[in-house]
């Protein structure tokens, strides 16, 4: 794994060893994870197995306890500013969608580049209308977070994360709180964001979504990435049993 | 099975359901015991209403000077009339009431232009209120700068000096409150440790000690020859003590944001100075309006209190003008003003937290 350090420059998020406990409780066991720039990693498994902590050390919502985590060439430290350059060079979508309720769905999406970027308002608010265009919500702008469905606040979380011109974005189950009929809105964004060439790390059960876009499916259980493949033999022919009991479980329906 | 294929329009409600005659009933008189009740409740508002009026108003006397001019028997507010210079003014010189009247309506006007929202330049009028005018307000009623004569804080009182006190308490318990419930929720140790002894400090004594401590205590450790205005004293002892309560009601609001607002924005790189200021606090401040107004309603009738230390506020002032030997047995009228006063400002209060909640509702659901 030393040679990495090498091609630093293709690589946008690199973990080496990382591991993580809760109390006694050991949830990140030595992951090793390369994400070149422009890749899509689909990242699946049962629930429990770490995957959202696993993407959430990435921008130090969680911290990691033994390893190396390093972001487009950044090592990941206890420093604050340091975790605060990360944090604006990587985007991030909850399940939750975690807008702010307070803010209109404009001011959602202009106060990190006015506050953070220090960009005047008129700019940032161009910025976010362009944004908000572009994932199909540029009419609800003046709304607030509550009056808009969860697909629509989802497009809204999404387009607050680009306003900030993020290089990595991290998806952490973002179609698993919304209703049936909004999975898709919510599925086509990220496609077409795939298309555009940004580099995507996705937690999410959404298999469809995994075969059209993901250039590696991986697999965690218990802490531990079990398998990593492109997603064709990830689906068809899967090598460990855990996978093939999990992809059964979940394409068995 | 197709049930109906044609859209059934919107009807109107039937007119038994609507409109006051159906309120009445549906509220008032629904059923024999609800009807029973309604009627009970109106007989004794009619005993209650009735003497009051006629005590308060139709029998009262309003104008004169002296006792001798209060010949009815219902209220003589002549009495009130009579001091009422000194229950908005305390002991003020009456040559220099001026001062006061000028800022007292510096006061009202500030307040007015930050309440009604079509006003402009709201935000450089917040500055001037909480900069500029304690400056005006110190040089104006302490004087001994421009000319202005020196009127010693002993003899502020009255209205005025209760309003002074809520004010300076209000703006100096808020903020330390909110920074003390931050504190109490930091990670660093020292920062926490701090707060959560000072909170529980302030917490744990009665205001009546607090002041007895800052008159009777504090002037014994502080060194000789250095001391502080009374009137000082008395608003530090009672800022430091309301803001222990702010900062719990401020804490409770805190704990009720949920934890994704922060994170969400933590990962669009904001400080967590910006991700208080600009996420975290302004909805929490908003979802607790009713305890803050709370903890100053409480504040502000506590400021009754620093007559123990020989302040004279509202009620201070009227129990002192009740033991005037020219006006002995007008106690309730004195009463009665003190009360209507405080209910005034404390009703006020209320009202405006009310229309704020409805008015800054804006999130219905995260």
């Amino acid at each position: 794994m030393t040679q990495t350090a090498t091609k630093t420059n293709d690589l946008m998020v690199e973990m080496h060893g990382v591991n993580k406990w809760y109390g006694d409780f050991h949830v990140l066991r030595d992951i090793y994870l390369d994400v070149k720039r422009g890749e899509r990693i689909v990242i699946c498994g049962p629930s429990g197995s770490g995957k959202s902590t696993m993407i959430r050390c990435i921008n130090h919502l969680e911290e990691h306890q033994q390893g190396e985590i390093v972001v487009g060439g950044v090592p990941l430290t206890q420093d604050v500013k340091r975790i605060e350059q990360i944090r604006r060079s990587v985007g991030m979508v909850f399940q939750h969608f975690n807008l702010f309720p307070h803010l209109t769905v404009l001011e959602n999406c202009c106060i990190a580049p006015m506050w953070v970027q220090k960009k005047p308002r008129k700019e940032a608010e161009e910025q976010a209308m362009r944004y908000l265009e572009r994932v199909r919500i540029a009419e609800q702008a003046r709304k607030y977070p509550g009056q808009l469905s969860g697909g629509q606040q989802q497009r809204v979380a999404i387009a607050r994360s680009l306003c900030m011109h993020p290089d990595v974005m991290l998806f952490d189950e973002p179609t698993s709180a919304l209703d049936p009929e909004m999975i898709k809105e919510v599925l086509d964004v990220m496609v077409e964001l795939a298309k555009e060439g940004m580099t995507m790390l996705c937690v999410t059960h959404e298999m469809g979504f995994a075969k059209t876009v993901a250039d590696r499916v991986i697999f965690m259980d218990q802490g531990q990435i079990i398998e990593e493949n492109a997603p064709e033999p990830f689906f068809n022919n899967p090598q460990s049993e855990r996978t093939k009991l999990f992809l059964s479980q979940i394409l068995g329906h | 099975m197709i049930h109906n294929q044609t859209v059934i329009e919107q009807r109107p409600a039937p007119s038994s359901a609507i409109g006051p005659l159906a309120w009445l009933r549906t509220n008032l008189f629904s059923d024999p015991i609800n009807t029973i009740f309604t009627l009970i409740g109106l007989y004794v508002l009619y005993l209650l209403v009735v003497p009051t009026v006629q005590w308060a108003f139709i029998n009262a006397d309003w104008v004169g000077t002296t006792r001798e001019d209060c010949s009815r028997e219902g209220a003589c507010w002549v009495f009130v009339n009579a001091r009422f210079t000194q229950f908005i003014y305390g002991l003020y010189p009456r040559a220099e009431i001026w001062r006061a009247n000028i800022v007292f309506a510096g006061f009202f006007t500030l307040i007015a232009w930050l309440a009604i929202p079509r006003l402009p330049f709201k935000r450089w009028v917040a500055v001037f209120a909480l900069v500029g005018f304690p400056v005006v307000a110190y040089v104006l009623l302490h004087g001994g700068y421009f000319d202005l004569p020196r009127v010693p804080t002993h003899r502020w009182g009255g209205l005025m000096l209760t309003l002074l006190l809520a004010t300076v308490g209000m703006v100096g318990a808020l903020p330390i409150g909110i920074v003390l419930a931050l504190g109490r929720r930091s990670n660093m140790p020292i920062v926490k440790s701090f707060c959560v002894v000072f909170i529980e400090f302030w917490r744990g004594v009665p205001l009546i000690t607090v002041l007895f401590m800052a008159s009777v205590m504090l002037p014994l450790f502080m060194p000789s020859g250095i001391s502080v205005d009374r009137l000082v004293r008395a608003l530090i002892g009672l800022t430091l003590f309301q803001s222990a309560y702010m900062a719990e009601v401020i804490r409770g609001g805190l704990q009720a944001i949920p934890k994704g607002q922060e994170e969400a924005a933590a990962a669009l790189g904001m400080t967590y100075w910006k991700r208080m200021g600009l996420i975290v606090l302004p909805q929490a401040l908003k979802m607790m309006i009713p305890g803050i107004v709370n903890t100053f309603i409480s504040l502000f009738k506590d400021t009754t209190l620093v007559m123990i230390i020989g302040l004279f506020d509202l009620l201070g002032i009227v129990q002192a003008a009740l033991a005037d030997s020219r006006w002995l047995g007008f106690s309730l009228e004195g009463y009665v003003f003190a009360a209507f006063m405080f209910w005034i400002f404390c009703f006020s209060m209320s009202r405006y937290s009310q229309y704020l909640e409805r008015k800054l509702n804006t999130g219905h659901k995260r």
